[in-house]
């Protein structure tokens, strides 16, 4: 931001010529088309989920909330939330640091492998542990003798969810760490600093304002998930259902009220983490 | 500031480990789509009964979704310890690809194991201003008749079937004439949506067509939602029976010890409670004595069954909805619509 504005108040110095600016008229409009985008696709959409989950009132909003179902299943959203994030944000760590400071044999394929839940479809990436785990799957057979079950319980959500939310904070992390470069940890070691003091002293406060970031978009996907966990839930009421499920349940069932309240609350949920991801940016561009 | 956050996980996860249920016993029951409000009701009467027999509480859970793939969820490791589906193929499935339930099911349990059924009628503009009374007024022209399509959704089998057997039946017709008529019938369908909700929408809210086919719970439903002040109920001459069938699913019931509390669930069904609740929620009962209370809402009418005339669903399924089976043939040159 900082940047931006200096960026700015520099070209405000150089001359304006007729290739390089645009007339008031076109440059109004193009606002006001984007404005008019964003209100209408944007702003109208969030204002109606409100409108809805309130329109009968804060009693009727209240209640729908308090549902044992419902609240299940904001349960069952926080604690997978709370596990995928912060084991993707130690995987993430451990690989942003591995590809950006070192070079070993394999490491494009890693990369490609990090990348791998971000090019294919949520569907398949739950499809994926039906094959696996399901009674007719590869390990199926050695499961059902030992009696675990994975698939359609809360541990399959919560699997699914890491897998499609592996690559965030890493894929924040590596160009980061790859920009920083590595004479700082090289001149700590040189200095006779170990490895994990070099790393809490010096990289961790490099990188601290990406991970955050990275952290809160992993965040923000672990909640919202739908396909992904659609496949591998089996919808046990009150069991396995996460937020979204439980939305598109409400909503089939003509149950609008609780349906948008439920979608509110996730929706608010987008919300502090747009803000948190705002004062993060902001905060980061300081230091 | 990450110790907090770990922290903060932590708490949060203490905080919000799951509740142990307090039941002795715990069921779960994998259905279809629209018995939500049946079974919540049932479950609760259920619980009663088997509390006051056996003084064990008993906590039911419900998945719900469309029926095909709730018994592909069953056979990928859903324990059900029930399952109450829509469709025999369904469970035949579950049977057969899953060895999970025996494969003589539908002798298990009484009217082959279905509990209540449902029928297709016909839902018409108020005043019915086309004047539809029967199958044969569908095969009029100028007339637009909303059906499901017949090779994605339950709905659209039985009123397929329905047609079919109306020829077969009324008309005295062989095969290739009921193939002709259903023929006719479906030249008059504009739009053929993928599942029941969809078509009922086509017909409700866009407006379009001068009747609907499905099920008669659903009919009835809509009638109550919308005060009857919009449509008026057709019910033909005669129909077919749409059966609702429910079973134990024996492997996962025997791993979990529940079979007993589990037979006694689906038994229950069958008794004047369990009846007088399924008629409340506007499927057809199987007792007379329920029956006749509420045959103010159940008119009488022959109904012929899948077995009687189509030699059973499985016959059905591939002589009728397979590719390039007779559906296709009739209904070549008209494209499937994509629905809503």
């Amino acid at each position: 931001m900082g940047a931006a504005i200096g960026l700015l108040a520099k070209t405000k110095e150089v001359p304006r010529t007729r290739a390089t600016t645009e007339s008031w008229l076109v440059r109004l409009a193009l606002i006001a088309l984007a404005l008019t985008f964003l209100f209408f696709f944007l702003l109208i959409p969030l204002v109606e989920v409100f409108q809805k989950a309130f329109e009968k009132g804060l009693g009727a909003y209240w209640q729908a909330i308090q549902d044992p179902e419902t609240r299940s299943a904001i349960r069952l959203t926080l604690i997978t939330a709370g596990i995928a994030v912060p084991l993707n944000l130690f995987f993430g760590l451990v690989s942003a640091w591995a590809i950006a400071k070192f070079e070993f044999r394999g490491k494009n394929l890693l990369i490609t492998l990090i990348d791998l839940p971000f090019s294919v479809s949520p569907v398949i990436s739950g499809m994926i542990y039906v094959l696996l785990f399901g009674t007719q799957g590869l390990l199926g057979p050695f499961l059902v003798e030992h009696d675990i079950k994975i698939i359609f319980t809360p541990v399959a959500i919560v699997l699914a969810t890491i897998f499609v939310t592996f690559p965030f904070v890493s894929r924040e992390l590596i160009p980061l760490m790859q920009a920083q470069g590595r004479e700082e940890e090289e001149a700590a070691m040189t200095m006779g600093a170990g490895g994990l003091r070099t790393f809490f002293k010096i990289t961790l406060p490099n990188i601290k304002w990406g991970l955050l970031y990275g952290v809160i978009l992993c965040n923000a996907r672990a909640m919202g998930e739908f396909g992904a966990v659609s496949v591998v839930s089996g919808h046990i009421r009150g069991l396995t259902n996460t937020m979204p499920l439980q939305i598109e349940i409400l909503y089939n069932e003509y149950q609008f009220v609780p349906a948008f309240a439920v979608a509110s609350l996730l929706a608010l949920l987008a919300l502090f983490t747009l803000a948190a991801k705002g004062i993060v940016e902001w905060r980061s561009n300081k230091s | 500031m990450f110790k907090k956050i770990i922290l903060g996980t932590l708490l949060g996860l203490a905080l919000a480990s799951p509740g142990v249920s307090s039941a002795d016993v715990s069921l779960l029951n994998v259905s279809y789509d629209v018995t939500r409000e049946f079974y919540k009701d049932y479950n609760a009467k259920f619980a009663g009964y088997w509390r006051e027999k056996t003084g064990q509480t008993v906590a039911v859970q419900q998945s719900h979704g469309g029926s095909t793939k709730q018994a592909r969820s069953v056979i990928d490791g859903l324990e059900a310890d029930v399952v109450t589906m829509n469709q025999q193929t369904d469970i035949d499935a579950i049977s057969a690809i899953g060895k999970l339930i025996p494969a003589d099911w539908r002798r298990l349990l009484p009217h082959q194991s279905s509990p209540y059924s449902s029928t297709i009628v016909f839902l018409v503009r108020k005043g019915n201003p086309k004047g539809i009374k029967d199958w044969n007024d569908l095969a009029r022209s100028g007339v637009s008749v909303i059906i499901p399509n017949p090779k994605t959704s339950g709905n659209g089998r039985y009123s397929y079937l329905g047609a079919y057997g109306y020829a077969l039946k009324k008309q005295g017709g062989d095969d290739a004439q009921a193939r002709a008529f259903v023929g006719k019938v479906f030249k008059n369908v504009p739009v053929l949506d993928t599942g029941g909700r969809g078509a009922t929408t086509t017909f409700i809210q866009r407006g379009i067509g001068d009747v609907l086919l499905t099920f008669e719970s659903e009919v009835l439903l809509i009638q109550q939602e919308s005060g009857g002040a919009k449509f008026d109920v057709v019910v033909p001459s005669l129909s077919i029976e749409a059966d609702a069938p429910v079973a134990v699913v024996e492997k996962y019931a025997s791993k979990h010890k529940t079979q007993q509390v589990a037979q006694a669930y689906l038994e229950y069904l069958y008794q004047a409670e369990g009846q007088e609740l399924i008629a409340k929620h506007f499927f057809r009962p199987r007792d007379a004595a329920v029956a006749a209370r509420y045959s103010g809402r159940f008119p009488k009418i022959p109904l012929f069954t899948v077995d009687e005339l189509f030699g059973g669903w499985q016959k059905a399924q591939q002589t009728h909805f397979a590719d390039g089976g007779v559906f296709d043939q009739i209904y070549e040159g008209k494209k499937p619509g994509t629905g809503v």
